[in-house]
């Protein structure tokens, strides 16, 4: 089993972090708003200056182009962004299946990006990172602007990947339920780091 | 040739037109008024402070007072580039690419034009160098000032863009590529709109110039287009260089977006 390293990385707001996840694991993390949740993942993504060391098994992230590092270690984003007119001239390989679990059929690939609702991006962002097949997932609170209905799709497209593939998932949120629903382990993160909540 | 010479005068009476736009700047309380006297003032100031270095150039025809001459030029140029940056980058990379990027357009494109079109003899002349290269200069800092200030501009509006391809496991230079793109073409547009409304809206500058100094308009019009042709040259490649540096500088070795690389 693979497993994504983070020791002890720490930026000019981030405190110091450390965090092993396996692949087919889940991690939730949760903790006050403003601690740096969402900069811990992009420090773990490499997208942010960072002190502390990543490593995926005996591979450390620097020994290979940030380009493969991203590619196996994917982050979505509580907004997800989009930068061509098309939602096709996002996703590089569309797996039917997944298109309509999530809730649309094939014809969604037509559409302009503009006419997608803030919860038809999110979970469009979901199928545009998966079809990068990433090792390990880092979701930064990937429900928080759907629907009920939708929650229970996405929860079960990303838990699905995470055994499947096998993927490691760090999966941010504040939703206490559904930590119960997803969590194999639950961290919690404040101004000290991150700590293991013990059931 | 039948010049007339202008006297102070005559000068004085243009400046005038200028005092009233200025009266009526401040009834109409535009707010460009002081930015006006004092740009009249730096105009006169400096055209005539040039004159007279282009009178003892003239008079003393040097490689050594030239390459003196033409690097003061390169550096205001490149302090200008600087200063029209809404969000210029930190530390020597402001002044740097600007003035690197028109080093090697407009210095090439002028060596070449004096040394094979113009061919006089010695090739530095500064009666024909001058004058190409502070056009040179003029236009392409314009298209260089443009493209980085399109690039910059549009890095730091469309981050989040930006970022959601490189979470992809994009570069940095194919994120930004469209961004990259647009910045050229707006470095070059004026450049454009200028040979294609050239005679037909406006009489270029330097030929006015030279027909009201007695040229023959046949003459005065062929210099004018070598000049078009060269300004054109050196502002593409000016700006494309420029703007293939700058978006470099805007991400580090880890394809990070480095906004923080700009002045806020």
């Amino acid at each position: 089993m693979k497993s994504l390293r983070v020791e002890n990385v720490e930026s000019e707001w981030l405190p110091k972090s450390s965090i092993d996840v396996k692949a087919g694991e889940c991690i939730v993390v949760s903790g006050p708003s403003g601690v740096g949740k969402s900069l811990l993942l992009r420090a773990i993504a490499d997208l942010d200056v960072h002190k502390g060391s990543l490593s995926i098994d005996d591979e450390s992230f620097d020994a290979m182009p940030a380009t493969a590092w991203r590619k196996k270690v994917g982050l979505l984003t509580a907004e997800s962004a989009w930068w061509a007119e098309e939602v096709s001239d996002h996703i590089k390989a569309v797996e039917t299946e997944r298109l309509i679990e999530l809730g649309f059929d094939k014809s969604a690939l037509d559409w302009s990006v503009d006419r997608l609702s803030t919860g038809e991006k999110q979970r469009l962002a979901i199928l545009r990172l998966l079809a990068n097949q990433p090792e390990f997932l880092l979701l930064d609170e990937p429900t928080a602007n759907l629907d009920p209905a939708s929650v229970i799709k996405v929860e079960k497209v990303l838990l699905d990947y995470c055994r499947n593939k096998p993927a490691g998932l760090i999966w941010v949120s504040h939703d206490v339920e559904q930590a119960k629903r997803i969590a194999d382990k639950h961290y919690h993160f404040d101004k000290n780091g991150l700590s293991e909540v013990i059931k | 040739m039948n010049m007339i010479s202008l006297s102070v005068v005559d000068l004085s009476i243009a400046a005038f037109l200028v005092l009233i736009l200025a009266g009526l700047g401040i009834k109409l309380q535009l707010g460009v008024t002081r930015q006006l006297i004092i740009a009249a003032a730096r105009t006169t100031i400096q055209l005539l402070l040039v004159g007279y270095i282009l009178k003892l150039l003239f008079d003393s025809v040097h490689l050594g007072y030239m390459t003196i001459a033409v690097t003061v030029m390169l550096l205001f140029a490149g302090r200008e580039v600087m200063a029209r940056q809404t969000h210029p980058y930190k530390g020597w990379w402001g002044f740097g690419m600007g003035t690197v990027s028109m080093f090697l357009s407009t210095f090439t494109v002028t060596f070449l034009a004096l040394t094979v079109i113009i061919n006089n003899e010695p090739w530095y002349t500064p009666q024909y160098a001058i004058p190409l290269l502070g056009m040179m200069l003029g236009n392409t800092m314009t298209g260089i000032a443009l493209g980085l200030e399109r690039l910059t501009q549009a890095a730091r509006e469309q981050r989040k863009q930006i970022e959601a391809q490189l979470m992809l496991g994009f570069s940095g230079q194919q994120s930004i590529t469209a961004i990259r793109r647009q910045a050229m073409r707006y470095g070059m547009i004026p450049i454009i709109n200028s040979m294609a409304a050239a005679g037909l809206v406006s009489l270029p500058g330097m030929m006015t110039g030279q027909i009201l100094a007695g040229s023959p308009p046949l003459e005065a019009v062929k210099y004018q287009i070598l000049i078009m042709f060269l300004i054109t040259a050196g502002t593409g490649f000016g700006t494309v260089v420029a703007v293939v540096l700058g978006s470099r500088r805007l991400f580090d070795d880890r394809e990070r977006l480095r906004l923080d690389r700009l002045r806020k």
